[in-house]
This record gives C-alpha cells, structure tokens and sequence, in this order.
C-alpha cells in the first residue's frame, strides 16, 4: 500500500472535488485560449466560422473531458499509465499505416469526427508511464543502468516512430519531456552529462553526414538549419518563413498595430499564420505587451502546476504534474524560439492557442491529469 | 514495496529539490523569451516595420499615353483610342462557364480570343485579370457595365491603344506600333522599365519607332497594397508619369491622302518636298496596308498576305526602294559638265541614234537619232547619244561628286527606317566592290542614269528640289517636336553657278510645255500654275542584239516585272519653284505615259490645294480627268475643331 492509498482518508470525495480543484490553473488555461480564439478571429480576416468556432468547440469538449479526468482519482490513472502507453504506441503504429499525409508527414488518423495525431497523445501517455515507472521503482535504484535502460527505451520507442513519420518537433518534445521526467526521479546527474555529450557528438556526426549516401536527416531538414543559421540566404525561398515570422513580430512594436490591424498577418505573408505561427500575428497586432502577457501567462500556468506539485508527497502525482508542466513548457518554448528566429520551423504548435484539435484535447486532459492529482492529494495532517 | 513515511519525504524533497532546478531553468529560458521579444519589437521594431511597408507596397507601372502624331495642319495622325475591353477575374467569378455563358448573351465574343483568354486564365492564379475581349463597340462596353452586377467577376476597362483613323495613307510615312516582344527587348541594353508591361505598345517601324523616345512618355506608377500572393489590396496613391511628346509631321494629309489615292493600281514611290524649305509634304508608297493590322499584333494570315503581294506593299518605296534614274539623271551630267567648264551650252552633238565607242555600240532610245542637238535640246528630247558624248569629257568621278551634292548616291537623315543611300558609282567603287576597273562604257551607261547607278524617290526629290530652288536642302519629315520647331534656320545657297541651274530649268520647263516636250501631254496649261520637269525611263532588263534585230519587243508585250520603270522628277509653278515631286511607277512603262501624268495631277493638287479645276488641264484631257477625279475616294483629312480638347 503506498503513501498515497494509506492517506486516502484525507481526500475529497464526491462533488465536494470541485471546490478543491485547481481554479486559478483553469482560469489561466481559460484566458490564453481566450487569446487564441481571439487570434483565430483576426487571422481568418474577421470570420468566426472558419477557425474560432470549430477551437471552442474542441476547447469546451476538451473542457468537459478535463473535469472528468480531474473527479478520477489520481491512482486510477497511475494504474491504466501502462495500458495508455501501450494504446498510444499501437495508434502511432497505425499512423505509419493508416495515416494521412500532412505537410508532407504522415501525422493524423482520421477518426471521422476529428482527424487524431497519435504524437501528441504519446508525449502525455510517456509522461505517465515513466510517472508510474518510478513510482513502482525503489528510489534507490533509480540509477543503476538497467533501471535507466528501461524508461531510456520506453522514450526511445515513440520518439523513434515520430522521428519516422517524420516529425521532428514532436520527437524532440518527446525526448526532453522524457529526460525531464527521468532527471526528476533523481537519475545521476552523470548519465545527463553523458547524453548531452552524446547529442553534441551527434550533432558534429549529422553535419559531418551531409552529401553523403549516409545522410541522417532529410535535405529539407538541412535546408532549415540552413536558413536558421542564415534565413538571408533564401529570402524568398526555405528562409521565408522565418523571415516573414520575423518582420510580422518586429513590426508589432510596443502596443502593435491594433486588433485586426496587422498587415502581415492579414495580408498572407506568414505562413502557417492559423496553426504554428500563430504567435507572430499576436505579436503584430498587441506587440511587445500582448506578446510578453501571453509569455507571462504560460509562465503562471508552470508557476501553479510546480507548486501544485510541490505540495505532493505521492511520488507518482509529482512527478506527473512536473513532467506535463515540462511537457508544456517545451511547447510554448521551441515554438517561440522558433517563430522569433531562436530555433529552427520544426512544426509545434503554440499550445491551447494554435488551430489544431488534437493538441487542444491531449492538453486539456493532461491538465484535467494535473487537476486529479492536485484534487486527490493527501492533505490536513 | 513498503516505505517508510521518512523515505517518503526523503524522496519527495528530490523529486521537488530537482523540480525547482528545472522550474528555475525554464524560468531563465522564459526570461531569454522575454529579451527577444524586446529587443525585435522595442529595438529593432523600426527596422522590421520599415522590412513590413516594402512587404506590403508594391509599386506597379502605369503607361503614360504616347504621344500624338499630326500632319502640318494639326490633322491627326496617330491617335490614342480608348480601348474598351472586358476583364475577368476568375475567382471572383466563381463558376467562369455560367459567366462567360451570360456575358456571351450581351456580346458577341470571339471564339478564338476567347480559347486563348480561357487558356490564360487557367495557366495563371486564379485573382489574375484576363483580359477577355478587346475592342468593343461603345454600346456593348455599356451593356456589359450596366449589366455588371448579374456578372460577376467580370469589369469593363478602358486602356489606351493605338489608332491610326487615316489608315493606309501614312502607313509608311510614320509606321506602326506593335506590342513589345522578346526580340525588341534583347535588342535595347537599358530596357526602360515600361517595357515590362505585358502587351505595352513600342514603335516597330518608321517615325514610330526613330521617335520612340519622344513618342513614349515617362512612366508613372501606383503604390498599391499587395498580399504575399500578389493580390491587389487596395491603392495607395498614383503618379501619372509623363505623356509623350507629340510631335507634327511636315506632312500635309490632304496632299499625302491625295497621292496615295492618285497611286491605287500601281506600285510606285512618290516624294513631294517644299522647295522652300525642304518640308517633305508628302511622301507615297504604294500599295500600302492598313497600320491598325499592326498595332496588337498582325494575324500571320494577314501578315503573309501583305508579303506575298508582288507589289510588295510592306516596302517603304520612296525611301527603300533604289530604282536606276534613268534619263532623270541627265542635269547632272549637264550640271557636271558646265562647272567643270568642258560644255558650252550651245555647241551640238550629232545624234545618229547610236554611238560607237571601241567596238560598242550605245544605242539612243530614239532609234532613228535626234540629229543635231545642244544641251537644251538634248534634255527636252531626252537623247542619249549626247550625254554618251559629254560624260566621257568629264568622267565618272566628276559626274559622282555632282550627284551627291545635288542628294544623290548620300543617305539623307529622316526618321524612316531602312533609308537607302542608293548607288552613285565611283571608279574606286567599282574597284572595291567587283574587283574590276572602271570602264569608259560604264560611264556612258551611267550618263543615262543606267548601269550601277541607283536613287530612291527621296533622292531624286531632293536632288531636283536642289536644282529648282538653288538652295542646299535637306528633307525634313519632321516640322515640330511638343510644339518646338526642329529646323528654324533656312537653308544655304548651294554651290552651283545659278546660271548653269538655269539652264536646267529652262530645259525643263520645256520638257512639259515646249512643242517637243517628252511630258508635253502632261502639262498645265493654266498660267501661273505650270509645272515643269525630266521624265526618264529606265531599263530592268538587258536587250540582246538578237531581240534587238527583231525589233525591240513593246513594253505592253513584256510580262510585269520586265517592264521598264517610269520615272518623273519636276517642280512648280515653273517661273517661281515651290513644289518638288519625284514619281517613280514600277514598271510603268515609259516616264512620260506612266509617271508625268501622276507628277502633274500632284503638283496641281498641291499648287490648288485642293482637287484641281478642270480648267487646268489641256482641253482634250479634261473629260478623261474628270472622270478619273470622280471615281476617286478622296477623305479630305480635317484637323479637329479648334476647342476639341484631346483624346
């Protein structure tokens, strides 16, 4: 019996869970897609139907499914971790098989109601099964390699499928959220030192493969490093993305140009301007102060996830709300990066904010995930 | 696996030691976020709004209108119509079928036109604007505008096109524009940027094209809002650039429409020159063709048509074509020979209808001979035999420089294209370019304006111009350029002794109105307005000895293209010159049956500024001109009303 069943006493039950849940997380979560329903307005040149509608209503579906996540006892889902795990790798599978191309990667499953991307549901099933990994594991043997070996290949499993779809922005999300995961369990600090070693060989190593029949990524991936080193280099052609995004965010100034005023944005210069590069149109129209609210609120939202987390004695709540808030985090973070010119286009959305179904809901449910744990911590003595 | 409460905390202090590690990473990381933002939105924001304007604005071209052409008078010549075309947007039509099939109810479309404007439209982005129709009537272009809005996608335009309302009559005279092409653009090293306009119109021959750069205009532009597709947005503002000069020909168009008519049937060159001045008042090429063919681009149907002709009417005769000028080019012998001082205008030649040189024989077109003959007599009855005579005293070479300094065997400078410089041989010429010396018998041909020597109609106008006024005249086609004359000082003296000009001129005046005149059938005889002149035949074909002793074949019984040409040069009034004219009628036949009879009719024309009265002419032709003036369509070109304000 572990720590969390022994003080199960202490937990709220029945609708008395609703006034201890997480009212300030959902809050923040309500505003920033507020924002994004509000960019999806603009961008669609003032029409509700085409984008804002059909995000609401995935917003209040995945709403909906959070609240029944958050009322399901927090030790339920440490013991289905396992059988998710299991489902979102058949469902990446399936991706190889059934799946439908998109931007030239095969992504999506078409469920018939909504078109399902079986990569963003894997990087919270991961977070949870190496949750539940830890939990069951003896903290004393978090560090001797053949523990380190098994939560290494169950990161390695996914990312390697995605990295094949290909992927390469949700692979990179997997692995980090995996590693942050892995490193708060308290794995040896020796082990990260290796692999960050290990990457940068890598690193050296895919460089060095260029124009060789043993090429490790694809031209077009290059190519991107390529214009992200230097986006001057192609203007018009690989570096245009990064340099539209750019002169859009630039151009926003202090205050921006007004809602629905921004002319990049507006005038179809960005690309992507519904899904990935949504940030640039917010950053045009609000500016720096609409852009950096948004960056404020994300940082609220990890803020109130770590102290959530930090009130939790149960190793595998912990862990979970930490590595979703990490999960989080890595999102809104590499697609900054990336649109401010910090990154490479790799292709992640801006989360709760970009047009897209799937992210919407696996991100709504992780936090209906945070919000169980937060509700059914032990608490009082 | 059971845990003791103090591991419990123990491990949860780990878990949460290294939670705040990663929180304060991701905090740093936010932080960095954070510094971009401000250094591209705060710092640097200036810079990208400047990179945004230039994303947004795009400068577009507008055609500025040419420039018109007038004659002397102000009549216009070369016109900017307005254009009204059709113009549809395919993705504002939405289903372009049903539109087009709606469209076609209020006008009638070209199904071609319409092939190429639905091939045009599929090829390019669908907010691309095909033109669909061009050229229609005023009261289809209404039809469609009022019916616009059952029509969508659909805008009627106005665009500016050239027109050329007098059609074939100056076709030569200023050429045509056409649409720019690859060829045009790779020939020009600074392509203005004007010329990047699909379609724009460039001058592609004669004035329009020697003009272009007066003609064209400076561009103006638009600054409009574009999306990254190239989508207009909205405009911004407007320059309307700079309308092209306008220049004025010294052309009369009555004078030019009255020549041309003159000319129906035949294939011949005409120059009419102000012996004053050297104003080219008109300047006739026939047949000629309808320039509008031109302006969009001619059908190759209608285009080899016009190349197929034998009487080639896409040559420019007056100026291009080189013609021998036969016995026209008499006066220059003449005029050589008495400067030279080896001729004294009375002394004779006998003329037995031939000349023997060596073992030779230069035969007179007169086959019987002229008997005794002094220079008058030698140009009024136009005998060979004593210009086979004089031009051995002088030689070639001297008889060449008096040629060019009368305008012939030169390159004289009008903005026409292919302007010939014509032939008057040298001995080094003959040297240089047959590798053969110079031979006395090429001099005697050459003395009969036959052999090498080559003139246009220009040239011979020119060069009698010269001889009836005494003054060193250039032509000129072009009288002023927006409204600045381009050649006010008057022209010299030449540096001919005027006695010798004299001389020549009473010749000539003989030549129509003496008793044994060879262009006494086409005289005036109403006084003051005489006209006086050289007809000249000239040979395009050798006669063999054989046909010879057969008895020369008559010009009627030789195919087309065998038949002599006729030529005519000559001025008017005959006391005080004011009018030049060189006819030249393509195997015509003889000078005084084919071309004096046109010379005269012009002359007239010019001199009465208007058809000219019966009373004109000798009694026994009047029934005869009148009947020709009557089945004559004469346009009798008007300038505009004062008042009118421009097109």
């Amino acid at each position: 019996m572990s720590y969390l069943e022994y003080n199960v006493k202490t937990v709220p039950t029945g609708f008395r869970k609703v006034l201890y849940l997480n009212w300030p997380l959902i809050l923040l979560l309500i505003a920033v897609s507020s924002i994004g329903f509000l960019m999806l307005y603009s961008v669609a040149g003032g029409n509700i139907n085409r984008w804002t509608e059909p995000q609401m209503q995935r917003f209040g579906l995945g709403l909906l499914a959070m609240f029944i996540v958050a009322m399901v006892p927090i030790w339920f889902w440490r013991n289905v971790a396992a059988l998710a795990y299991g489902v979102s790798l058949l469902l990446l599978l399936a991706v190889e098989f059934f799946g439908v191309t998109g931007m030239g990667a095969q992504r999506w499953i078409d469920l018939g109601f909504m078109r399902l991307q079986p990569s963003e549901v894997t990087k919270i099933t991961l977070v949870m099964i190496l949750a539940a990994y830890y939990d069951w594991l003896d903290p004393k043997k978090v560090s001797r390699p053949l523990w380190v070996a098994i939560p290494v290949i169950l990161i390695l499993i996914p990312t390697g499928l995605v990295v094949i779809q290909p992927d390469l922005g949700t692979s990179i999300l997997l692995l980090a959220g995996g590693g942050v995961v892995m490193f708060l369990a308290g794995v040896s600090w020796w082990y990260f030192g290796t692999v960050i070693a290990a990457g940068v060989g890598l690193v050296s190593a895919v460089f060095t493969s260029r124009g060789t029949d043993w090429q490790l990524i694809k031209d077009y991936q290059f190519r991107r490093i390529d214009t992200f080193l230097d986006p001057s280099q192609d203007p018009l052609g690989a570096g245009y993305h990064i340099t539209q995004s750019k002169i859009a965010l630039g151009s926003g100034g202090l205050s921006g140009r007004g809602f629905m005023q921004g002319t990049q944005s507006r005038l179809n210069f960005l690309p992507e301007k519904h899904t990935d590069f949504i940030f640039t149109t917010l950053a045009e129209e609000f500016g720096f102060m609409g852009a950096f609210s948004l960056l404020a609120l994300y940082g609220l939202i990890i803020f109130f996830c770590i102290a959530s987390a930090m009130t939790m004695k149960d190793r595998f709540s912990a862990l979970l709300v930490y590595g979703i808030a990490a999960a989080f985090f890595f999102y809104f973070a590499v697609n900054m990066s990336m649109v401010m010119g910090l990154a490479p286009v790799v292709g992640v959305p801006l989360p709760l904010v970009s047009y897209g179904g799937s992210a919407m809901l696996v991100l709504l449910v992780a936090f209906g995930l945070v919000q169980s744990a937060h509700v059914h911590r032990p608490r009082g003595n | 696996m059971k845990q003791s409460p103090k591991d419990i905390e123990e491990n949860a202090r780990v878990v949460n030691r290294r939670g705040l590690v990663v929180g304060g990473l991701q905090l740093a990381f936010m932080g960095m976020l954070g510094l971009r933002m401000r250094q591209m939105q705060i710092e640097e924001a200036d810079e990208y709004r400047l990179l945004a304007e230039e994303n947004r604005i795009n400068v577009r071209l507008l055609a500025p209108p040419r420039g018109l052409i007038f004659d002397r008078n102000g009549v216009i010549i070369a016109d900017n119509s307005q254009n009204y075309r059709i113009i549809i947007v395919r993705e504002d039509a939405g289903d372009v079928d049903e539109v087009i099939g709606k469209l076609k109810e209020l006008v009638t479309l070209d199904e071609d036109e319409l092939e190429r404007a639905i091939r045009e439209m599929n090829r390019r982005s669908p907010f691309v604007p095909v033109t669909l129709a061009d050229r229609l009537t005023w009261e289809e272009f209404s039809k469609v505008a009022v019916n616009s809005p059952a029509l969508p996608g659909i805008t009627p335009d106005v665009g500016l096109s050239r027109y050329y309302p007098l059609k074939d009559d100056f076709a030569h005279v200023i050429g045509y524009v056409g649409p720019v092409s690859d060829y045009d653009l790779s020939r020009i090293e600074d392509p203005d940027p004007l010329l990047q306009i699909p379609k724009f119109q460039i001058g592609k021959i004669g004035v329009e094209t020697k003009l272009e750069e007066n003609l064209r205009g400076k561009a103006g532009s638009k600054r409009i809002e574009v999306n990254a597709a190239g989508r207009v947005m909205r405009e911004l503002d407007r320059d309307p650039g700079t309308p092209g000069s306008d220049i004025q020909l010294t052309v009369d168009a009555r004078l030019q429409n009255f020549v041309q008519a003159r000319l129906a049937g035949e294939s011949a060159g005409v120059v009419v020159m102000d012996c004053e001045n050297g104003d080219i008042l008109s300047i006739g090429s026939a047949p000629a063709y309808d320039p509008n063919l031109f302006v969009r681009g001619i059908s190759s149907a209608d285009y080899n048509v016009l190349r197929e002709d034998k009487y080639v009417p896409l040559r420019n005769k007056p100026v291009q074509g080189t013609y021998p000028p036969g016995s026209t080019y008499k006066m220059v012998v003449a005029l050589a020979a008495l400067e030279m001082g080896v001729l004294n205008p009375d002394e004779t030649v006998w003329c037995p209808g031939h000349y023997q040189l060596g073992r030779r024989r230069f035969h007179c077109w007169k086959r019987g001979g002229h008997g005794h003959m002094n220079l008058s007599d030698s140009l009024i009855q136009s005998c060979d035999v004593y210009y086979y005579d004089i031009s051995q005293r002088v030689g070639i070479d001297r008889i060449t420089a008096m040629a060019n300094k009368l305008g012939l065997g030169v390159r004289h400078d009008i903005p026409m294209s292919a302007v010939t410089e014509g032939l008057a041989p040298t001995q080094q010429w003959k040297q240089v370019r047959r590798g053969e010396a110079w031979r006395v018998g090429d001099t005697l041909n050459a003395s009969i304006g036959q052999g090498f020597t080559l003139a246009s109609p220009l040239q011979l106008c020119v060069y009698t111009a010269r001889m009836a006024s005494g003054l060193n005249l250039e032509p000129h086609l072009i009288k002023t350029v927006d409204g600045v004359a381009l050649y006010p000082d008057p022209p010299e003296k030449i540096d001919i002794n005027p006695y010798h000009l004299r001389l020549m001129r009473d010749a000539m005046d003989s030549v129509n109105n003496g008793s044994r005149g060879t262009a006494r059938g086409s005289r005036i005889v109403m006084e003051g307005y005489e006209i006086a002149g050289k007809t000249g035949t000239s040979q395009v074909r050798n006669i063999t000895p054989a046909e010879r002793a057969a008895g020369v074949i008559r010009n009627e019984d030789l195919p087309w293209e065998r038949r002599d040409h006729a030529l005519y040069v000559g001025y008017a009034p005959r006391d005080k010159p004011k009018y030049a004219v060189s006819v030249v009628v393509e195997h015509g036949g003889g000078g005084s049956r084919a071309a004096a009879p046109v010379a005269r009719d012009i002359l007239a024309f010019a001199q009465f500024g208007e058809v000219p009265p019966l009373e004109a002419y000798p009694t026994s032709q009047r029934e005869r001109i009148r009947t020709m003036y009557e089945a004559m369509d004469l346009k009798d070109p008007r300038p505009p009303a004062p008042g009118r304000s421009r097109a």
